[in-house]
């Protein structure tokens, strides 16, 4: 029963992602059915910009499936709520009106709440769920306001009513529901100060949840903003773009800065989700920003972008949980400082891993360093743009993405580095042993994908344009260079992933076989150096924590760390010391300053509402009839 | 900074021309340091200065190597960290029996070819600490010993006599 | 296309093997100015080639990810030598690759390096990486705003067409956004490589190690291969200092006599940059490890007056 339902997920996800990449290309498709449900029924439609993202679900529910199907014990429970998950998702994408796309967001909401739960008695997984589920439905309302919004003022609830009467609207109508679901989809998409539901339910749920949540759900909520921003409600005002892009920034920084000191393996990933979405919107933003100002061509490239990397990321963010699940399946435990010498363990998972975080830190020539290439050329133009303040915005942000890459590579050294390499730290990891078949089958798929996405540049580059023509309205197609070279506007800028690639190929057999062939290829093998100490242990390795420290120091203002040093002594003499505990926490900024004072002034408030609720059913009838006397006289 | 660039240009160079013969500079012991360990080395030596239970007498000595006056840099010696990177460990001190196993993984370490160069009485038997309990008794009770640069201490202009000879280079 | 082939053998030729002169010119330079008469500058040529001839001690803690490390150190830097615009304008694979990409590679070179040190499984090793990553982090924003500043002006962020604008408006190289731009990079350029004040190429002293903590545990060949991938990113990152912010004297055009004249214009400001760099580590101490943010918040200052600066004279 398990391996059938995870069996009939795949082929699900096969099937989405055909369908997908035949919207894609322009295979259009619409289906309604209005009489099954009111306020307009179901009602699916392929476009283009639809056809990218079930593309993306489909094509990443096959290895999470395949993943599962590698455990089918650990896989069984949930695995009713997992079919839902990928098949609301998939329909989401799909929705051509307000009911459809409300319908699929809440079950698939409500979906990945029940598998975030999975682990039913650990009180962490409890609460990440609690909050996931508040957040969540926070932005529901957001979403369900901001629609019923626009469908009563555009006078209908299709998708492609809102398209015409969206000119129509006045400015601040316009803004309001703009503002409304841009939330809502904010929310779901982990933008910063709204991502706090993100690093507590990715790590709760099983690795292939966790997968398919990092790497495809919150892209639903980039699908959002980007609908909303360009199509259906036509042109905007240039601060939707300045927005975008500055939450983008802030959402990269605060995402690769919180992975850095995080000793969670999964929570680090998770934090990672929020950089790249991050990374995501910087492109969108610029899109949006050049769409406002009157430059299409420029338009298009922005949003290329921000549509290749959240392909990419969904590659490689699959690829590192699917990982991270392997690793935590073979050494039951997440926690890096008690990681260590996996790569002799498991050496397969490493080699897979290892292509993930390289693609995650952006390095050429694989598919995250393109996506970033080519955001930093959308934002390099600007000054096509004649307005100062808008050319600082993207100054901030070309900042913003530098440092952002920066760190990353620092995260994923230090996330692959002290997990796999070295000497374990504990015994969980000098036990490990390598995971089945099934899920290195799924790992190896990604990552073959992972290199496939970077060296097939000027392949994907042209199809995701004509994706993006569509929605921004440019006639004919934009000139990008020829099958081994992408030129970007012209002569701005071109890059060749293939040709570097097979350079740094031949480059490096090079070196290599003049080393072999000069018969230097023997070695001795001997301990590393310690300064001939006699007492080599795992514990003099570097941490996780200690690889932290310079970050932690340079951003002290944003982690604010706290130093909690415990010396127990032995009882005879405070000058003989038997343990130093020693502990550097960071203090999340946005608990502190927004959420706490938030929720106090919540309870504040509700705790002076609550006198109404009395208990007294005569008070009850009271208000019963007071409401009766108001609608009749005023309705 | 420019104070200090203006007293670089004006003094100029003082290394001290060729080195001084020395008597007694180096003792050769065994017969490894041949042909093979003059013609790898002649033109370029990596030392690592190992410590072992010295009273850093001698240390102070090799110190005075890298400085203007002697400047082996000249010569192509170099010093360095690790003994991974070494040709040419440099032993001072008569090797205190905690600092036994120390040297003798030092030597391990170090990649061949490789020799030992013993520094001072110390190095050589012990010195003034032979026969002490805390003393194992001259470098060559823990690790093959190639030469030795007897003195307490040697003066600099002795060692840089006695590492260009054991490379091959008598200037 | 003969002519192009001829380039690229030219630029391979010179990193290749000009790079470990570079390093020993620093060296001499460095050495003078101290009262020593110093080491040759050929010096490490004979280390390179005593070191090929070393046995390889491997540690037992370590993976194929220490033994593959200096191979792909060796190749994103030959790749680079053929993007950066060193003797010719267009280089054989100037058309692949711009500035952005070549720091990424460099960036490369940086991953595997920080991981080889982690693999050792010694503190130093991971002291190292944990260094190296942040300083390489911390100089990225310097990096793009400068290129910003450049593709204001150029219109182009190819490396090729940036030489090519500037050195068709010479003037153009003394602008003052320019030469900001042209200290910032400097700075990065301490930081990337190593040098002081941010690193001491020549320490013994572990505890104040970046770059040399994460070799520590490299012999022989290996050794040889990381130390020549070093001196080649020094003379990339002098070279882009040199081509992109003072063009003068960069041929635009293929012929033995062009490329030529090329060569010796780049040796001629490799040695002025190499002194001024010998100056500069000789007259200042290396800074204190979390000071090293600061010197890199104050060039990423530089670089964004630099912007502003090319932003109001347009």
């Amino acid at each position: 029963m398990t391996i059938v339902t995870y069996v009939l997920a795949t082929v699900v996800g096969l099937a989405a992602g055909f369908a997908g990449v035949g919207g894609m290309l322009g295979v259009g498709m619409s289906w309604r059915l209005p009489a099954l449900l009111p306020l307009g029924g179901v009602s699916l439609v392929l476009d283009p910009l639809a056809g990218v993202f079930l593309a993306m679900i489909g094509f990443a529910a096959v290895p999470a499936s395949l993943y599962a199907l590698g455990d089918p014990r650990q896989a069984r429970r949930g695995r009713g709520a997992y079919l839902l998950f990928v098949g609301a998702m998939a329909v989401v994408p799909l929705a051509g009106n307000a009911l459809t796309f409300l319908l699929a967001w809440e079950l698939m909401s409500l979906a990945s709440y029940m598998l975030v739960v999975h682990d039913r008695e650990a009180r962490e997984a409890i609460r990440a769920a609690w909050v996931y589920a508040v957040m969540t439905h926070a932005g529901v309302v957001c979403l369900i306001a901001g629609m019923l919004l626009l469908g009563t003022w555009a006078g209908s609830f299709e998708v492609d009513a809102w398209r015409v009467a969206a000119p129509g609207l006045a400015a601040g109508s316009r803004n309001l529901v703009w503002t409304l679901l841009a939330l809502g989809f904010a929310v779901k998409a982990g933008v910063v100060p709204l991502h706090v539901w993100l690093p507590l339910a990715h790590p709760a749920a099983p690795s292939h949840v966790s997968a398919l949540m990092s790497g495809v759900m919150i892209k639903l909520g980039v699908y959002g903003l980007i609908r909303i921003s360009l199509d259906w409600l036509g042109d905007g005002p240039l601060w939707w773009g300045a927005v975008i892009l500055l939450a983008g920034a802030v959402s990269a920084m605060v995402g690769v800065l919180s992975a850095i000191v995080d000793r969670d393996l999964k929570r680090v990933l998770a934090f990672s989700s929020i950089e790249n979405v991050g990374i995501i919107l910087i492109g969108l933003g610029a899109g949006v920003l050049y769409h406002a100002a009157g430059l299409p061509a420029l338009a298009v490239i922005g949003l290329t972008a921000a549509l290749y990397h959240a392909v990419n990321h969904t590659a490689f963010k699959t690829l590192l949980f699917l990982g991270a699940g392997a690793v935590v399946h073979a050494t039951g435990t997440r926690d890096m400082e008690a990681l260590g010498g996996l790569i002799k363990r498991m050496p397969w998972t490493t080699a897979c891993f290892l292509s993930g975080a390289v693609a995650a830190a952006a390095l050429p020539p694989l598919n995250g360093f393109v996506s970033e290439w080519l955001t930093f050329q959308a934002l390099l133009q600007n000054l096509l743009i004649e307005q100062p303040a808008v050319n600082l915005v993207f100054a901030l942000g070309i900042a913003a993405l530098a440092l952002t890459g920066g760190l990353a590579v620092a995260c994923f050294v230090r996330a692959f580095g002290i997990s796999f390499l070295a000497v374990p730290r504990s015994d969980a990891s000098a036990q490990a042993h390598e995971v089945p078949r099934a899920p290195r089958l799924a790992m190896t798929m990604l990552a073959v994908t992972c290199l496939a996405l970077g060296l097939g540049v000027t392949v994907i580059v042209p199809a995701l344009a004509r994706v993006g023509t569509d929605l921004v309205g440019v006639v004919g197609t934009l000139a990008l260079g020829d099958a081994l070279v992408l030129d970007v506007s012209g002569n701005f800028a071109s890059l060749s992933v293939p040709v570097i690639a097979v350079a740094l190929a031949l480059a490096g057999l090079g070196v290599f076989g003049g080393l072999v062939v000069t018969g230097r290829g023997r070695a001795r093998p001997y301990e590393t150096w310690s300064c001939g100490r006699m007492l080599q242990t795992p514990r003099m390795e570097y941490t996780a924590t200690a690889f932290a420290n310079p970050f932690k120091r340079v951003f002290d203002f944003f982690y604010r760390p706290v130093q909690q040093i415990d010396i127990a002594a032995h009882p005879a003499s405070r000058l003989f010391v038997q343990r130093i505990d020693y502990a550097n926490p960071t203090r999340s900024l946005f608990d502190d300053w927004l959420y706490r004072p938030l929720l106090a002034g919540v309870n504040r408030g509700v705790r002076v509402v609550r006198v109404l609720q009395s208990g007294s059913a005569n008070l009850y009838l009271t208000y019963i009839l007071l409401a009766l006397l108001v609608m009749l006289v005023f309705a | 900074m420019l104070r200090q660039l203006r007293t670089a240009l004006r003094t100029g160079v003082v290394t001290e021309p060729g080195v001084p013969a020395e008597a007694a500079p180096l003792e050769i012991v065994g017969g490894r340091l041949r042909e093979e360990i003059h013609r790898r080395f002649k033109r370029s030596l990596h030392i690592r200065q190992v410590d072992a239970g010295s009273c850093n007498g001698c240390e102070l000595e090799i110190s005075g190597l890298i400085g203007p006056h002697y400047d082996f840099e000249r010569f192509g010696l170099h010093l360095v960290a690790s003994p991974r990177h070494a040709d040419c460990l440099l032993v001072t001190g008569p090797v205190t029996l905690n600092m036994a196993e120390p040297l003798r993984r030092t030597w391990e370490a170090t990649p061949d070819p490789k020799f030992v160069v013993a520094v001072g009485d110390c190095g050589r038997d012990g010195g003034i600490f032979r026969g002490s309990y805390a003393v194992v008794g001259g470098v060559s009770s823990v690790v093959p010993v190639d030469a030795v640069i007897a003195g307490c201490p040697p003066s600099p202009a002795a060692l840089l006599a006695g590492l260009l000879e054991a490379i091959g280079r008598r200037p | 296309m003969i002519g192009e082939l001829l380039a690229a053998v030219l630029q391979l030729v010179l990193v290749g093997l000009g790079a470990p002169l570079l390093i020993g010119i620093v060296r001499t330079l460095k050495a003078r100015l101290v009262g020593r008469r110093g080491p040759s500058p050929w010096q490490p040529y004979a280390d390179l080639r005593k070191l090929l001839g070393k046995e390889r001690v491997v540690s037992t803690t370590t993976s194929w990810i220490f033994a593959v490390t200096p191979t792909v150190l060796a190749a994103t830097m030959l790749v680079s030598a053929l993007i950066v615009p060193l003797v010719i304008s267009r280089p054989a694979l100037g058309f692949a690759g711009n500035v952005i990409v070549l720091m990424y590679l460099f960036l490369v070179g940086a991953f595997f390096l920080a991981l080889a040190g982690l693999d050792a499984g010694s503190a130093f090793g991971g002291m190292g990486s944990s260094r190296e990553v942040a300083v390489a982090a911390l100089a990225e924003p310097t990096i793009a705003l400068a290129v910003f500043a450049l593709a204001m002006r150029a219109g182009t962020i190819n490396l090729g067409g940036v030489v090519e604008r500037v050195s068709a408006d010479p003037w153009l190289a003394l602008a003052p956004g320019h030469l900001l731009a042209f200290a910032a990079f400097f700075i990065v350029m301490l930081a990337e490589t190593g040098r002081l004040p941010v690193d001491n190429p020549a320490t013994h002293l572990e505890l104040t190690m970046i770059h040399e903590a994460m070799v520590l545990e490299y012999s022989g060949p290996d050794l040889a291969i990381v130390e020549w991938a070093a001196a080649m990113k020094l003379f990339l990152f002098m070279s882009l200092l040199a081509n992109l912010f003072f063009p003068w004297g960069v041929p635009t055009d293929a012929g033995v006599a062009t490329l030529a004249v090329g060569a010796i214009v780049l040796a001629a400001k490799l040695t002025v940059l190499a002194g001024l760099l010998a100056v500069m580590e000789t007259a200042m101490a290396k800074l204190r490890l979390f000071r090293v943010p600061e010197l890199l918040a104050g060039s990423f200052a530089l670089a964004l007056l630099s912007v502003t600066s090319m932003f109001l004279l347009r």
